[in-house]
């Protein structure tokens, strides 16, 4: 005969109704801004970590190399955004031993897709960005919501200055809301350019953005480095 | 995770036999369902944890405080650990989960002599490790209510690491907990921004500076303090207690 | 009522006529908009010759920048200063309805208005909404009696101190003035002290950010420097953001001509005051 209110024999597989009051979420702030090219994607993301008023470090990184041609930047709650990372890090290397080749970009998007839902009752509550090659060697950016909705876009801004910023990429990037768009293709100058610029602007206005970028750019022949520095105030 | 508390289990499916029992007679009334409530705020706790990396190793500061809400209750809670000669460890939060904490620690460390293969933990484990304890804790809702800094030598280098009780981790050069984190930080980052290495004496200045404030504006904390120290050349050292030097005299100013 | 010959003249006071209101859209699902907070770092402390004052320019609206250089030290009276924290608009009034009565209490007795005088009047304004004016105010002056620096909180109650730190950001200030803070400092030595502490918000609290705001008063003398420092430059733009011609689209056109206007100016006529 089971007692009341005493902690069941077996807690992991009680039935028992549990009352819990702790919030295991935590806003870390951070923003990620990846920009497409025809051959050439970069993605950028602020060094700042931090919690209520307070900064933890100044100098984080965000961004996660899943494979040569594969970044995924995570912006949110900086817990679940290690957990993610590291279980996809592994997943990476399991279908390299299954397989023997890389996962590519596309399958990443989609795995990374699937991860998140399934935890759709207790969600990793991060903003996701993952950008690479394609197949034919195209830059492309998927970006999700907490729960795995994936959309595929040419640029996209997450995180705390991600509604900032998404605009005004819309205006620079997509050439909206212009009369006349340009025809010209998306150089791999004027990509970083506005990555950089963007993320001034998001430095002066956003609290939780500042201290220092960190931008991968992404080509077929490699992948390159590169920081920046913002504001620290 | 084994509840001490011997009450029968809960059976599998209404009315079906708990489990390790092969029936269930009818007619015996159902187990009323209350919630199971957990700790959901910690009850003896410790404050602030100061650390700082310097050329050549790292320095953990924490008082030896264990505060019962607002009572100053133990006066001699040492929570600035050596795990190994590789490892030293600060806690801050509640003293018993970091006494639990601690237990696990001790028998992995155990366990890890007992391969007898020669071979130590270093720091950069025991943090990724903690991560996971702490991050699994907090997916039950049932977190271990600290912050734990963890300082090391990995392969030669110092390393700075903390985790939270949410699993919220990083490292840098400088981490403090608690007012530590508003109070010290500020104090201890202008010092690197001025001089990004250190050397062991200026970093112990800085320290025993820090713990100076934090005494005068944590109500929490307390004017004796260890000071964990591991260094390349030196291997792991635990001061203390030290007393904080004090000077009331604005006190009579106004 | 109110008459067009006799306009009615609006009682004192706040007018809590919209209150009802509010509680009832509030809980049908409305919410309130949010009054704009200055997550600050405001700090003074006493030296040798009298006080000096200093505060960060940011405000905060939840976590974006609202004014990134905004007055947190207000004036009272030609001999003090008060610098603000808390609820932006609370802090501004009541910082300009207490230099309207000390000026008027100058009149009054004909003396210089004293820093305690100001700190009874912010302090038992504040008391009497209980609160509910979020204003925590660090008060500084120089009167007859010699320097003053007081801490006003929100609820009423005050301190006077050698040196003070409010807002966000205090922990961080207060920590520079424990370690700094000397009776009896140079004026350059403090005014350095407070910089360093109003940096310390700056940089380690993200309410606070932008210049240092410096204000030292002595005996007789205020000298009130605006943006003192400039803690962090601005980044600077690689593109250009200049939109070429006809990037906005004309959607019609329509041609009115003007008719030819004569002007003819009119000299102001004064004010009569000659009654007075």
């Amino acid at each position: 005969m089971m007692q009341t209110g005493i902690r069941p024999y077996y807690p992991d597989y009680s039935t028992v109704p549990v009352e819990r009051q702790i919030n295991p979420y935590a806003d870390n702030g951070g923003s990620v801004v990846a920009i497409a090219g025809k051959d050439f994607v970069v993605i950028g993301a602020d060094t700042r970590l931090s919690s209520g008023f307070s900064i933890y470090t100044r100098n984080q990184n965000k961004l996660f190399p899943l494979s040569e041609t594969t970044v995924l930047g995570c912006s949110g709650c900086w817990c679940d955004t290690l957990t993610l990372t590291r279980i996809l890090k592994s997943r990476m290397q399991m279908y390299h031993q299954e397989h023997n080749k890389n996962m590519s970009t596309t399958a990443a998007a989609q795995m990374l897709s699937t991860m998140l839902y399934y935890k759709r009752f207790f969600p990793y509550y991060i903003s996701n960005i993952l950008v690479g090659l394609d197949n034919e060697g195209k830059g492309c950016v998927y970006s999700y919501d907490p729960v795995g909705h994936c959309e595929k876009a040419t640029y996209r801004a997450g995180g705390s200055a991600g509604a900032l910023l998404q605009p005004l990429l819309d205006n620079q990037i997509g050439q909206k809301n212009l009369q006349k768009p340009s025809q010209e293709d998306l150089t791999q100058e004027k990509a970083l350019s506005t990555l950089k610029d963007v993320f001034i602007s998001a430095a002066e206005r956003d609290i939780y953005t500042g201290d220092s970028v960190l931008i991968k750019i992404i080509t077929k022949d490699g992948t390159k480095e590169e920081t920046f520095d913002l504001r620290r105030d | 995770m084994f509840n001490s508390t011997h009450s029968a289990p809960p059976p599998f499916w209404s009315n079906g036999p708990a489990p390790g029992a092969f029936y269930n007679f009818p007619g015996t009334v159902a187990p009323v369902t209350n919630p199971i409530t957990h700790t959901q705020s910690p009850v003896t706790t410790s404050t602030s944890i100061v650390s700082i990396t310097y050329d050549k190793g790292v320095l953990i500061a924490g008082d030896l405080l264990a505060s019962y809400g607002s009572l100053a209750r133990y006066k001699n809670c040492p929570r600035v650990i050596e795990i190994n000669p590789n490892i030293i460890m600060g806690a801050g939060g509640d003293y018993a989960d970091f006494q639990y904490v601690k237990s696990f620690i001790e028998q992995k460390i155990i366990d890890e002599d007992c391969l007898d293969d020669g071979l130590k933990m270093k720091p950069k484990s025991l943090y990724c490790w903690l991560t996971r304890i702490m991050y699994q804790r907090r997916s039950k809702l049932d977190p271990f209510w600290n912050n734990l800094v963890v300082g090391g030598i990995q392969d030669g280098v110092p390393f700075l690491g903390t985790v939270d009780k949410l699993g919220t981790a990083y490292t840098d050069k400088v981490i403090c907990t608690g007012y530590g984190a508003h109070i010290a930080l500020p104090v201890l980052r202008d010092a690197l921004d001025k001089k990004p290495n250190l050397n062991l004496n200026e970093a112990k200045q800085l320290i025993k500076k820090c713990m100076e404030v934090l005494f005068y504006r944590d109500a929490r904390s307390y004017p004796k303090y260890q000071l964990g120290m591991i260094d390349v050349d030196e291997g792991v050292k635990i001061e203390g207690p030290i007393s904080v030097e004090e000077n009331w005299n604005i006190a009579y100013m106004t | 009522m109110s008459y067009v010959l006799c306009p009615e003249i609006p009682e004192p006071g706040f007018s809590f006529e919209n209150c009802k209101r509010n509680a009832l859209l509030e809980s049908k699902g409305f919410t309130t908009p949010k009054a704009i907070k200055t997550g600050t770092t405001i700090v003074g402390i006493v030296y040798k010759d009298g006080v000096i004052l200093g505060a960060d320019t940011r405000a905060t609206e939840d976590t974006t920048v609202a004014d990134k250089n905004c007055e947190k030290i207000h004036f009272l009276a030609p001999n003090m200063y008060c610098c603000g924290a808390g609820t932006a608009a609370d802090t501004e009034m009541t910082t300009q309805m207490v230099a309207a009565q000390l000026e008027l209490h100058k009149l009054y007795t004909n003396r210089e208005a004293r820093v305690a005088t100001a700190n009874q009047l912010l302090k038992q304004y504040l008391f009497s909404y209980q609160g509910y004016i979020g204003a925590a105010l660090i008060l500084g002056g120089v009167d007859i009696e010699g320097p003053h620096l007081h801490m006003i909180y929100p609820h009423g109650s005050s301190v006077d101190l050698p040196y003070a730190t409010m807002g966000s950001g205090s922990l961080a200030a207060i920590s520079v003035f424990e370690l700094g803070w000397k009776p009896e400092m140079g004026e350059e030595e403090g005014i350095q002290l407070v910089r360093n502490a109003i940096a310390a918000g700056i940089f380690n609290d993200l309410g606070s950010g932008s210049n240092v705001d410096v204000c030292i008063i002595r005996k007789g003398v205020v000298d009130y420097r605006r943006t003192y420092d400039e803690a962090n430059k601005k980044g600077v733009r690689q593109g250009s953001y200049k939109f070429p011609r006809g990037a906005t689209a004309v959607l019609s056109t329509k041609v009115v001509d003007v008719e030819e206007v004569s002007v003819t100016p009119v000299e102001a006529e004064r004010m009569d005051v000659a009654a007075f």
